[in-house]
């Protein structure tokens, strides 16, 4: 009320008048293409750098190892195989991005994903339906969830204490329930096409034409929204770009890609990429649409402002790690997807720090408040080129020495070189805004 | 106020004759065990106008303020607000009164936006998700109707913003939604020269468009700008409640903040005198 009955007092000062026309000239001004481009310019100096490290590091990646091995990394066999290698990482990465938002860490996401997976791959072997079976596998997860969140956000432990002891006590778990040394075959079909399995190429043509029509709906309906903040011209550049991107891909996945000696040909999309597109999707809608979402940056932004603004932090905590445990659960289907069958590994060893890694490359910030889910799969996208493209070059000498690139060592150093990079940058970054 | 000082005291009786005062808190005590720390307190705020609340570090002013916002309770005294006898038990109920407190570290998310900083808490929902357009608009309405010129874009982080930036901010974020009594805490103690200057106008344009302001301030300087009254808090007691407009100097306020008394001003042997 009284913001209105003032407005005209301002108005009666020439000085604040011309002076309140120019306040937000950001948001009102029509923008121009370079405009636009000029403000990401300027918020990429101001530190703020998001996913782009990711981005080169993908297109230089793909550069070095395509032109030191044309024939095997860029073949198409070796594009579909390596989205398939990466899968499970991106999910595992989605997953822990909800705990990383707030500041915290879950270590024991690897081995969230493998119990729930073993949960699932036991009952079905016990004959249970599909729909109990991923029911059962889900509670579990929840209730791992439920045990983490209740011992950081109730008993006040640190994430990274509380998530270490859980790796012994979820491996635990998941050795009791694979029996030592087991290992629990997977029969079912649905299963074990996530990772693996393709869809036709006219289905394919189908999710691809479908993906880019919701793209460019969403992109129309945050232009209109913007009031011209975003050129329309923007949109139309983006879209195309989508489209051609699509298109080449999907017309190339849709060619005979299997060893001419293969039986069968194997054509059509992945399907983890139609999988994996409506996790981004769904997960991003949360974190940014929803109400929820505005809590978790909130939350990893500034606890106590958080806190005096009415938001129940331990719930908001406690809810995160169970977030966590049902997108891990969804990345234990993919681990066991891939070999369809789930043993005492599934979701050990480097699982979990290829996750983290993945998350933190793409972008999302370890000390909390900043990180989309777009960014896990950019970073998962990286961690799995290494080891592919360093595996396809093999053994090399340079400068005289003999060096074997797919070496697990070598792959090692790399990956861990790569993390420590992509934290630096995140270190740094934040360093300058602070 | 007592006889030396007839005008003031009656021209300070005919204004509250005639403006009812927006928050009037009459004899508050309060203590923290054997620590009495305010002693039959009388504080009041007049509507569109800026009350500094002045003192000495311990003199009582955070926690006269901390009583106002609900955060402690009273031991003993009475409230009225807007016209109505309110018992304040929480900070939740002083804000649906219209009581609204920027601390001094402001607690502002660095990661957000100003939109979302100012709607932290109490987002607008439309079918579930964020109306993000709804919100632009009702912060850019209320930043306009504060003149801030010093932000460009609604849209920016926090992070990317000045000190007096952030302080415009938080006092938009307390200013968001209805409010009629604003008290901020130091809000010039960590900005420089031209950002205190453009605060300080702020906090006028704000006691303009109608809203009680209770500014609590070390600095003299500002608080002779802007302030319309003046209450010295001196060991826990109100000194002295003196409008600014009768030539108070600055040394009279500095010797009410250290001694609780200067001149005809101030107490007389722990009474007012």
């Amino acid at each position: 009320m009284t913001t209105t009955e003032n407005t005209p007092d301002a108005g009666q000062q020439p000085a604040g008048v011309s002076q309140a026309l120019s306040d937000f000239s950001l948001d009102e001004q029509q923008n121009s293409l370079s405009d636009v481009f000029r403000a990401s310019i300027t918020r990429l100096k101001s530190g703020d750098l998001g996913s782009v490290p990711a981005v080169l590091a993908i297109v230089a990646l793909v550069a070095i190892f395509g032109f030191s091995r044309p024939d095997s990394f860029l073949s198409l066999l070796n594009f579909a195989n390596f989205l398939d290698q990466a899968s499970s990482v991106i999910v595992i990465a989605m997953a822990v991005t909800f705990v990383l938002l707030l500041g915290d860490i879950d270590l024991s996401a690897g081995f969230t994903a493998g119990v729930s997976a073993a949960v699932l791959a036991t009952r079905l072997q016990d004959g249970w339906p599909l729909a109990t079976s991923l029911l059962a596998a889900f509670g579990v997860a929840i209730v791992l969830g439920l045990f983490t969140g209740f011992m950081v956000a109730k008993v006040g432990i640190p994430s990274f204490v509380v998530t270490l002891a859980n790796v012994l006590l979820f491996q635990g778990i998941l050795l009791l329930i694979v029996r030592d040394g087991g290992s629990v075959r997977i029969n079912n079909d649905f299963i074990n096409n996530v990772v693996g399995g393709t869809l036709s190429p006219a289905q394919s043509w189908i999710v691809a034409v479908g993906g880019l029509g919701l793209y460019g709906l969403s992109q129309f309906r945050r232009q209109r929204l913007s009031y011209g903040s975003v050129p329309m011209s923007l949109v139309v550049i983006r879209l195309a770009i989508g489209a051609v991107l699509v298109g080449v891909v999907t017309s190339l996945l849709n060619q005979n890609r299997a060893f001419a000696s293969a039986p069968e040909p194997i054509t059509g999309m992945p399907i983890v990429i139609p999988a994996i597109a409506i996790l981004v999707v769904v997960l991003s809608f949360v974190l940014d649409r929803l109400r929820y979402g505005r809590f978790l940056y909130a939350v990893g932004g500034n606890r106590e402002a958080a806190r005096r603004a009415g938001i129940n932090v331990q719930w908001v905590e406690w809810s995160a790690f169970v977030c966590t445990a049902i997108v891990a659960a969804i990345g234990g289907i993919f681990l066991a997807s891939r070999v369809n069958s789930v043993d005492s590994n599934t979701g050990a060893n480097d699982t979990l720090l290829l996750a983290v890694g993945a998350a933190v490359i793409g972008g999302t910030s370890l000390f909390g408040g900043r990180g989309r889910m777009i960014n896990a799969v950019l970073g998962g996208l990286v961690l799995a080129l290494i080891p592919n493209g360093l595996g396809l070059i093999g053994k090399t000498a340079i400068f005289g020495w003999e060096v074997d690139f797919s070496s697990s060592g070598v792959k090692f150093i790399c990956s861990g070189l790569a993390l420590l990079v992509a934290s630096s940058v995140d270190a740094l970054s934040r360093k300058r805004t602070a | 106020m007592g006889e030396a000082m007839p005008e003031t005291a009656s021209s300070v009786a005919s204004a509250a004759t005639a403006v009812e005062p927006l928050l009037a808190a009459t004899g508050i005590n309060k203590s923290f065990g054997p620590v009495h720390v305010l002693h039959d307190v009388d504080f009041k705020v007049f509507p569109g106008t800026v009350t500094a609340l002045i003192g000495d570090n311990g003199a009582g002013k955070s926690t006269l303020i901390k009583c106002i916002a609900g955060i402690y309770g009273m031991d003993t005294g009475s409230m009225r607000f807007d016209g109505d006898d309110v018992h304040i038990a929480s900070p939740r109920d002083a804000a649906e009164l219209g009581i609204k407190v920027v601390y001094q570290d402001l607690a502002l998310c660095d990661n957000l936006d100003i939109v979302q900083n100012m709607f932290l808490g109490r987002e607008i929902v439309r079918r579930g998700t964020l109306d993000e357009h709804a919100m632009e608009m009702a912060a850019r309405e209320t930043l306009a109707s504060l003149s801030v010129r010093t932000v460009k874009s609604v849209r920016q982080p926090v992070s990317s913003l000045s000190g007096g930036q952030r302080q415009t901010v938080a006092i938009a974020k307390a200013v968001l939604g209805k409010s009629k009594l604003v008290v901020l805490d130091e809000p010039t103690a960590a900005l420089g020269v031209a950002q205190t200057e453009q605060v300080l106008e702020l906090v006028r344009r704000l006691a303009a468009s109608g809203v009680g302001v209770v500014l609590i301030s070390h600095n003299m300087n500002d608080v002779l700008e802007v302030a319309d009254r003046v209450c010295a808090m001196y060991l826990g007691r109100i000194a002295a409640d003196i409008p600014t407009g009768t030539g108070v100097r600055r040394e009279t306020l500095v010797e009410l903040i250290t001694s609780g008394s200067s001149g005809s001003h101030g107490l007389v042997d722990g009474l007012v005198g």
